[in-house]
């Protein structure tokens, strides 16, 4: 069994996905709704330019966006039976796992470029950043797609919310560390310790790089930390799940 | 030839329980091999092995000629799986569950939809293809599964109780349709309480309990082995004691059971004959008269003792 030839099933399994999960009711709360009120509080009342605010909006939409669906799948897919379905197919463990992840990077993606097309058409913005920001947007998207499937490890839960709801647990402190709100130069010392742990404060300072021309890092260590990161959780994922796949299989 | 499904000494503990109880058996090719068992019996975990879905705590089992722990995306190529809960995807349509399940084992596209149309003809549920699962009665979902564990074309069969909880007419087309399969060369492993229809689809049959196997045989040899626990219930008109009909030899005992008499015989048509002649002998009336074959249980109980005495006698 080839490669590509897993890589052909997991697509497979990201077009189910689609099909199904984008329009269920907790994916389009947790995932466009919350993000969007928590920015209107965050900005309503506030004198801060258009331009300004786009970092951290791009930042949280594909934030949440991309992390919205991963903790619901398997949950789901647990409560209907069909995860057991999908371990009797000759796929992969890991091939199963990224066809979830894909379809939150497909959601992520087509949801967080418009923001950037937004910057792009009415804020002024060269080439070369709308291509390199589309790029990290695509690569962050996989990174937090990752982070939501592990999330939806541990406790192996069969009931979505439940795993939508403690995964909130650790992504709304993940946006208030991650210089969305406020940028990590201006946090003190031991918040820019805190926030260097949060993959999403690389993703949100090669935004302000390319919009603002104002990061902290270097982009290519921004680059690099989201790499890690993603296959940190990737990999973190599958085996996790693997420990916890026989308590979903009753 | 290797058999298709080769199973030694495997074993599988929840806790305690002990599901799967250091179990062996070979399944030849083209044969309906029957696992027959009561609720928790280890049937499904079993199957949840065989399939690669589980992992077994001792013992090796080899599915199509693969080791089930070490190569199990081999052995999930070869093979259809037909669970026992449905497990369709209800907010997709028939058609699209097919389409995926003919993805995920690589069936290429222009074979998917010819497959999937001739099983949804074949299992009449072409008119409900577009149908989402959600809305299909539970006759509907088990065809529909029976199409999704054929898309592949596998050499091996594992169907988890394809008939519980349909009506006859659903349940016969089940049958149907497995013994069709097996008559174009598939193996069939087969999982089931019902005795009748082991008895009526399966070659051999292997009898499970407490996760042990208690005997494995064709359904003909193992009628044979627990003959004597068939009975005929009768009910006279007037009470009788029990002695005034121990005069024929075929008579192994006899039973009293409220205000019926149990008479227990390995020919119970010879029985019923000489029950009508005693009754008339005696110028009594036959109220009710009824031959019951063995319960499930009843030919556990005697093959299990069997089984331990066996042992008992092997570790002597
Ligand atoms: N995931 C699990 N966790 C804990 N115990 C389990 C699990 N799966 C099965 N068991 C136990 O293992 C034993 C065998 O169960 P199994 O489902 O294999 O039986 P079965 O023969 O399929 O029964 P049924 O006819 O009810 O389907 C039972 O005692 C059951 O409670
Ligand atoms: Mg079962």
């Amino acid at each position: 069994m080839t490669f590509t030839e897993q890589i052909k099933r997991a697509i497979a399994i990201t077009k189910k996905d689609i099909k199904i999960y984008y329009s269920k009711g907790p994916v389009i709360i947790f995932g466009l709704l919350f993000p969007f009120f928590l920015f209107l509080a965050y900005t309503i009342g506030r004198e801060i330019s258009a331009r300004e605010l786009m970092p951290g909006l791009i930042g949280m939409t594909v934030f949440f966006t991309s992390t919205s669906i991963g903790p619901g799948i398997i949950p789901w897919e647990t409560r209907s039976k069909t995860f057991e379905r999908l371990i009797c197919c000759p796929v992969e463990f890991w091939a199963i796992l990224l066809g979830d992840m894909f379809s939150s990077v497909i959601f992520g993606t087509m949801i967080s470029i418009i923001p950037v097309m937004f910057t792009l058409l009415f804020l002024g913005l060269d080439l070369t950043s709308f291509i390199i920001i589309v790029l990290s947007l695509i690569l962050a998207s996989l990174c937090f797609s990752a982070l939501g499937v592990l999330l939806s490890s541990y406790p192996p839960t069969d009931i979505p919310a439940t795993a939508m709801m403690l995964s909130s647990l650790v992504k709304f402190p993940m946006v208030f560390i991650s210089g969305i709100f406020i940028p990590v130069e201006r946090l003190p010392y031991w918040g820019r310790v805190i926030s260097s742990i949060s993959p999403l404060t690389y993703f949100t300072d090669i935004t302000r790089h390319l919009i603002l021309k104002n990061g902290y890092y270097m982009l290519p260590l921004d680059f690099l930390a989201i790499v890690l990161f993603t296959a940190f959780f990737v990999y973190a994922a599958i085996k996790m799940h693997e420990r916890t796949l026989p308590q979903r299989i009753s | 030839m290797t058999s298709p499904i080769k199973v030694d000494n495997l074993t599988k503990r929840f806790g305690e329980i002990v599901a799967v109880d250091h179990v062996s058996f070979k399944v030849r090719k083209g044969e309906i091999f029957g696992f027959l068992g009561p609720n928790g019996a280890g049937k499904t975990t079993t199957i949840r092995i065989l399939t690669g879905i589980l992992k077994p705590d001792e013992g090796k089992a080899f599915v199509a000629g693969y080791n089930v722990v070490e190569e199990p995306v081999k052995v999930k190529q070869r093979i259809g799986v037909v669970p026992e809960v449905s497990n369709a995807y209800v907010d997709l349509s028939a058609w699209s569950n097919l389409m995926l399940i003919g993805e995920l084992y690589g069936v290429p596209k222009k074979e998917r939809v010819e497959r999937a149309t001739k099983f949804l003809k074949e299992f009449g549920l072409y008119q409900a293809r577009n149908r989402l699962v959600r809305g299909f009665s539970k006759g509907m979902k088990q065809r529909l599964l029976l199409c999704m564990a054929l898309m592949n074309d596998p050499e091996i069969l594992f169907l988890d109780e394809p008939t519980s909880g349909l009506d006859v007419e659903s349940a016969r087309l089940v049958r149907e349709k497995i013994q069709q399969y097996n008559d174009d060369g598939k193996t069939i492993f087969i999982s089931t309480h019902n005795m009748e229809e082991a008895n009526l689809l399966c070659h051999r049959i292997a009898i499970i309990n407490h996760g042990q196997i208690a005997a494995i045989d064709t359904p003909e040899n193992l009628r044979l082995q627990s003959m004597e626990l068939q009975y005929v219930e009768v009910l006279f008109n007037k009470p009788i004691k029990k002695e005034e009909l121990m005069h024929h030899p075929e008579i192994v005992k006899v039973v009293p059971a409220g205000n019926k008499i149990r008479i227990y015989t390995a020919n119970p048509s010879a029985i019923i004959e000489f029950v009508v002649e005693f009754a008339k002998k005696c110028e009594m009336r036959i109220l009710s008269l009824n031959t019951m074959m063995p319960s499930l249980e009843d030919i556990f109980i005697k093959l299990v003792r069997e089984h331990r005495e066996n042992d008992f006698y092997r570790t002597d």
